[in-house]
């Protein structure tokens, strides 16, 4: 059966607070999930105290500052700072997001950044992303064409065809989205999950792509694709504002289209 | 302990290449219950505080027989979709999982079959 409560080994305990610098007075809360493997402790959530006067205004402004002058051992991943690499996705006020598109005055009262849900953890913010990167190596994210390319031109592609990619190609693969759907969470070793079928569809609906039948035989499966029943939170959460939802149902339309 | 690399894990058995009937179906039924249910509710309501002997000529009327016979199929068809999609969303142990299934199937087959004898029963004047 599924588990709703968290393992023994997961439960949450308190840990330690860092208080603010003194003389600071515009101060914000930052409470963060905190688990090391190595130390064998369960894990705990830490309050940090921060100056605003003296930090940027998005939530991994907050992170790098506190790993730079407070603890250096807070990990968690990043890289571009600007939304497009998709490596600081993270859980902050209950919500799956990119720190670094997240404003810090969002959150009314502490802010609370823990690991995206439902994922083993590596340590602290860090989520083991090898599943949900099988998985979208699985549904072979690359043009697959029999005709070879035009000797001295790309391929061609209308207009038209080309906006059915609108919506599609912006996917940056936070899995933010996977991480949000409860669906993915109880079957997440058999369901690909949102951001991964927003990628099938990407490939299914390219003009130029000549495999969108094996795609869609791939897809037709219980569980790799029919765990959606259009919940919704990976459309609510996208920090990138797409709409993962519409693609899965756009592919279960194919799928029925097909047939009659 | 599992070595395959995760791609291997991922594929696993490969695509079962169904779920579109079940989806298709699912939906098919859930459109065919609107009318049918809006009829059933308007019949009881109709029949409110009549007796058995106006109840029984109500059914035996072949219109009145075959659509409750529809609506029967349709609900326990639907609802046998339906439940089976929450079994493989909450049960993961393959034995237990199979077995609610039969279950499930088995007993949805015999209240249908059950309904449908009782509504023949009664229009054929038993």
């Amino acid at each position: 059966m599924v588990e709703f409560n968290l393992p023994k080994n997961s439960r949450i305990r308190e840990g330690k607070s860092w208080p603010a610098p003194e003389g600071a007075t515009n101060t914000k809360n930052f409470r963060i999930y905190r688990w090391n493997p190595d130390d064998g402790n369960t894990p705990q959530v830490d309050t940090y105290t921060i100056d605003m006067d003296d930090c940027g205004p998005m939530v991994l402004d907050a992170l790098i500052k506190i790993k730079n002058e407070i603890d250096q051992t807070v990990t968690f991943r990043r890289s571009c700072r600007e939304g497009i690499c998709g490596s600081c996705a993270m859980n902050i006020g209950g919500e799956n997001t990119l720190a670094c598109t997240k404003y810090i005055d969002d959150a009314s009262g502490d802010v609370k950044i823990y690991p995206l849900p439902h994922m083993s953890v590596v340590k602290d913010l860090v989520p083991d992303l090898n599943n949900a990167y099988a998985q979208l190596s699985s549904v072979e994210p690359w043009m697959k064409t029999e005709t070879p390319a035009p000797p001295d031109t790309e391929r061609l592609q209308t207009q038209e065809d080309r906006a059915k990619l609108d919506g599609l190609y912006e996917c940056i693969l936070c899995f933010s989205c996977a991480t949000s759907c409860p669906s993915y969470w109880w079957n997440g070793d058999r369901y690909l999950g949102p951001a991964v079928l927003l990628q099938a569809y990407r490939w299914i609906v390219d003009s130029r792509d000549e495999h969108t039948g094996e795609r869609l035989d791939a897809l037709e499966d219980p569980f790799r694709l029919y765990r959606c029943h259009t919940i919704m939170n990976c459309s609510k959460t996208c920090p990138k504002g797409l709409n993962p939802a519409q693609a899965i149902a756009n592919i279960k339309k194919l799928l029925v289209e097909r047939q009659l | 302990m599992d070595l395959r690399a995760p791609l291997g894990r991922v594929r696993g058995l490969g695509s079962a290449k169904s779920g579109t009937h079940h989806f298709w179906v699912q939906r098919v039924t859930a459109i065919a219950l609107i009318p049918l249910s809006l009829w059933f509710i308007y019949a009881v309501l109709s029949l409110v505080g009549a007796d058995h002997a106006t109840v029984s000529s109500w059914l035996q009327s072949p219109i009145n027989a075959v659509l409750m016979i529809l609506l029967l199929l349709a609900t326990f068809h639907h609802l046998q979709l339906g439940l089976q999609v929450v079994i493989e969303d909450y049960i993961h142990g393959e034995g237990t999982k199979i077995a609610s299934l039969m279950i499930l199937k088995g007993g949805s087959l015999v209240l249908a079959v059950a309904g449908t004898f009782a509504v023949l029963k009664v229009a054929f004047g038993g």
